[in-house]
């Protein structure tokens, strides 16, 4: 009992990593096709300003991920890092350099410094998602078993290519969303378009990788692919398709605020769909969520402290969102930081 | 990850005290309407903004790594000592929440507002150390849970596992430490500003406001310190004779000043102090100190690990006592003259303080990890069970990847703290002579200059 409302936090953690996160990554992925300095010049600057104040809070999801893994799924935990070593190595590579490309990048005023830590961000905001998506396709194809050794094969089939690549899709798709949605709110008309025509390209692909999905997971992680493609799980799927088909309208109808919304909101669906369909398993024949459960007195305890966490985190949550889109969020400027103030003549010449 | 963790932990003392200096210097600025204290606290957040971006960054990497190269340790034992994880994970959030609002709130919220939703700050930073050195004295002091037949944990007791012996030493020296060292790393860097001749009020307050809060720690830290000491020496009492180099147990045990233990039990080199180990293990002479050798050779620190651990604590505690005299010094000066020392020499150690400092928080945690060789969970489980099973080759590859990306990492914060405090000083002194501060290659490379006039008041500058 206990053991499964963990793993529902545990779900709600990717979720939201996956929407929060995934926001981020895709305006690293739009960063990275802006263009030239000179071409990329709006976008990025659209780019810089969306993400600033609230960068650093989507990243933490993944380090309450990884600790509800641990403490709640011990042996899943050892397994995943343990079969999974080479692309989750080479994901942790990519977050040092993205966090510190885009936090390194803001008070850098040289422009060639400013290029270089520019393409380590946007780089790194494509491989990160990559290969945490692959590693989930990895999962998901049953190749992983508790005692698993690393090897290539794990992470470098069929279906983990695709979900690798669809994880990517859905960042940038989410990204686009999100700067559509900035760039009215900044009253940045030209951008409004730009990044609009960005969200619908993404779904396209976003389309295409699916229906290719579907044939590679038939035979290739068939637990999943039934999961996904029959009750629940293909009821979820659909409305999620519905959602970002709706997402697609309301970004036509300039309605970008509901955009985000259901564009949110089928990210997520997917993510809890790709849940339910690994009922009971965490890893799809071979570690239920039960077996893989630890102490039942620590999973009431990391229960009860998520409860208090809720408490006490959500409400500056909210706060922090509210005000970044009231716009009462603003930077330090230079003059800011520049303005002298009295006080500065010698004091005994 | 003895390297990140390493890195990581020279960013700590950052993350977890600046927001409190920062936030000290904030309220003097609001109560007294100081106009240099305000501008010192905008300039110090800045630096926490890029400070805090490369703290989440290293911190991520930590908590894969602790799957990358401990799933041993993770898949046996993650549910007994997580949960202090689990704690520090929604600290770090709420840290990053407040942290957001605090950064970006210094233009649109309204004074006190802005400060009062800043404060909780300091709080979340300290719950947050809190969990994680709970899990580190559980590694010290493991309790909590019993074993079954096979050596698998079972009956897990989280308030046990939690509150371990260890926690109320380590939480203390840790805390002090880090406020201590973020205090004389601030106010070294006016001191240098000081000596060379830089003698303004911005220089005084940003000086006297950090070092002040220091001085005043170090004594409670050297009462804590050789708290911890003795703490270790009933816990852990291998890792006790490890850091004081004690082979036989024995009474009457002298102290070592640095010096070198070999194999066969021998120390060359180093001071030697008659008697004194046990006097400060259990303040008499006759007090018995347990040595490395009463237990078997693989369950004690090699040679070389006791030599390394004990040059840490040397180290530390050598350093320790100068920054006591430092404080001291301080103190005296400001009771006589309620006034900053004269002396160039005090201002030139006040600058080496802050760097001392960071050694020493390098030396404390090597002396407890290092000190607790060869077991990862003391008594429990060695380094060996605990490692990953990757092969060795593709391990070194990924360290020397990590390295340099650590080195370019922090050599490029680094790169840019430097640069923007001279930009800082370049304008404050381009100020004073009535000339505006000249930028290169201006504010924005990137994004149109003006927006709109919709934008607010900054009109689209970065």
């Amino acid at each position: 009992m206990i053991e499964d409302a963990v793993a529902w936090v545990l779900l709600a953690a990717v979720a939201a990593y996956a929407c929060a996160g995934g926001t981020d990554y895709g305006a690293g992925f739009w960063d990275l096709l802006a263009g030239g300095a000179e071409r990329g010049r709006r976008p990025r600057w659209l780019i810089d300003h969306a993400m600033a104040p609230v960068w650093e809070t989507n990243n933490v999801w993944l380090i309450f991920v990884l600790v509800v893994m641990w403490t709640g799924f011990p042996v899943l935990f050892q397994t995943v890092f343990t079969a999974m070593w080479l692309p989750l190595a080479l994901a942790a590579v990519g977050l040092v350099l993205r966090g510190a490309g885009f936090a390194l990048r803001k008070p850098t005023r040289r422009l060639a410094r400013r290029r270089v830590y520019g393409v380590v961000f946007a780089v790194s905001s494509v491989v990160t998602p990559f290969f945490l998506g692959a590693v989930v396709g990895g999962l998901a194809t049953g190749r992983v078993a508790p005692g698993t050794k690393a090897s290539a094969d794990v992470w470098s089939n069929g279906t983990s290519v695709i979900a690798g690549l669809l994880t990517v899709a859905a960042t940038a798709f989410l990204g686009a969303v999100f700067l559509t949605a900035d760039a009215r709110r900044f009253d940045a008309v030209d951008l409004v378009g730009y990044f609009r025509l960005r969200a619908w390209a993404s779904l396209g692909v976003i389309a295409v990788l699916a229906v290719v999905g579907l044939v590679v997971t038939d035979d290739d992680a068939r637990y999943v692919h039934d999961g996904l493609t029959s009750g629940i799980g293909l009821a979820l799927v659909l409305v999620a398709a519905v959602g970002a088909l709706a997402t697609a309208a309301l970004l036509y109808r300039t309605a970008t605020g509901w955009a985000r919304v259901t564009a949110v909101g089928s990210v997520a669906l997917v993510v809890v769909a790709w849940g339910l369909a690994q009922r009971p398993y965490l890893i799809p024949t071979s570690l239920t969520v039960s077996q893989a459960a630890g102490a039942s007195t620590t999973l009431r305890w990391l229960m009860l402290v998520t409860v208090i966490a809720v408490v006490l985190v959500g409400p500056p949550l909210v706060l922090l969102y509210r005000l970044d889109t009231a716009g009462a969020l603003q930077p330090l400027t230079e003059a800011d930081l520049r303005r002298t103030a009295a006080g500065r003549e010698p004091e005994s010449p | 990850m003895a390297f990140t963790l390493g890195s990581h932990i020279l960013l700590v003392p950052f993350g977890v005290a600046l927001p409190a200096i920062t936030l000290l210097m904030h309220y003097r600025g609001l109560r007294k309407g100081d106009a240099v204290a305000l501008l010192l606290a905008r300039r110090w957040s800045a630096v926490m903004a890029v400070q805090f971006a490369i703290g989440i960054v290293t911190g991520t990497v930590l908590s894969f790594e602790l799957g990358l190269l401990w799933p041993g340790m993770m898949g046996r034992w993650g549910d007994v000592f997580g949960l202090g994880f689990g704690v520090e994970a929604w600290a770090f959030f709420l840290e990053a929440i407040l942290i957001a609002i605090y950064l970006y709130g210094w233009r649109r919220l309204k004074p006190w507002t802005h400060f009062w939703l800043g404060l909780p700050l300091p709080l979340a930073a300290l719950m947050g150390a809190f969990g994680i050195v709970a899990a580190n004295a559980w590694m010290n002091t493991p309790r909590g849970f019993d074993l079954d037949a096979s050596g698998n944990p079972v009956d897990v007791d989280v308030r046990k596992a939690i509150f371990t012996p260890m926690l109320g030493p380590e939480y203390w020296h840790f805390v002090v430490g880090v406020v201590l060292t973020a205090g004389y790393v601030v106010a070294g860097v006016y001191a240098v500003g000081w000596l060379r001749g830089r003698r303004d009020r911005y220089h005084r307050l940003g000086f006297t406001v950090p070092f002040s809060v220091a001085a005043i720690l170090t004594p409670v830290q050297f009462v804590l310190g050789d708290s911890i000491a003795r703490s270790v020496f009933h816990e852990q009492p291998v890792k006790f004779a490890a850091t004081e180099l004690v082979w036989k147990t024995d009474t009457h045990v002298p102290e070592y000043m640095f010096g070198r233990l070999h194999p066969d039990g021998t120390i060359s080199g180093g001071i030697k102090i008659p008697q004194l180990d046990s006097i400060l293990a259990g303040f008499s002479p006759d007090t018995e100190v347990t040595g490395l050798t009463s237990v078997p050779a693989s369950d004690r620190p090699t040679a070389t690990q006791a030599t390394i651990a004990h040059w840490a604590f040397d180290i530390m505690v050598t350093i320790g006592s100068l920054l006591m005299l430092l404080a001291l010094w301080y103190g005296w000066c400001w009771l006589r003259r309620r006034d900053l020392p004269r002396s160039r020499w005090f201002f030139r150690c006040a600058a080496l303080a802050g760097g001392a400092c960071l050694l020493t928080v390098e030396c404390g945690w090597i002396t407890t990890e290092v000190g607790r060789q060869p077991w990862i969970v003391y008594e429990n489980m060695r380094v060996s069970e605990a490692v990953t099973d990757t092969p060795a080759s593709s391990l070194w590859v990924m360290l020397g990847i990590v390295v340099v990306v650590y080195v370019l990492v922090l050599g490029a914060f680094l790169a840019v703290l430097l640069k923007m405090s001279r930009g800082w000083r370049l304008a404050d002194e381009g100020a004073l002579s009535g000339a505006t501060a000249g930028d290169v290659e201006g504010d924005t490379p990137y994004g149109p200059r003006p927006l709109s006039t919709t934008a607010g008041v900054d009109g689209g500058r970065e």
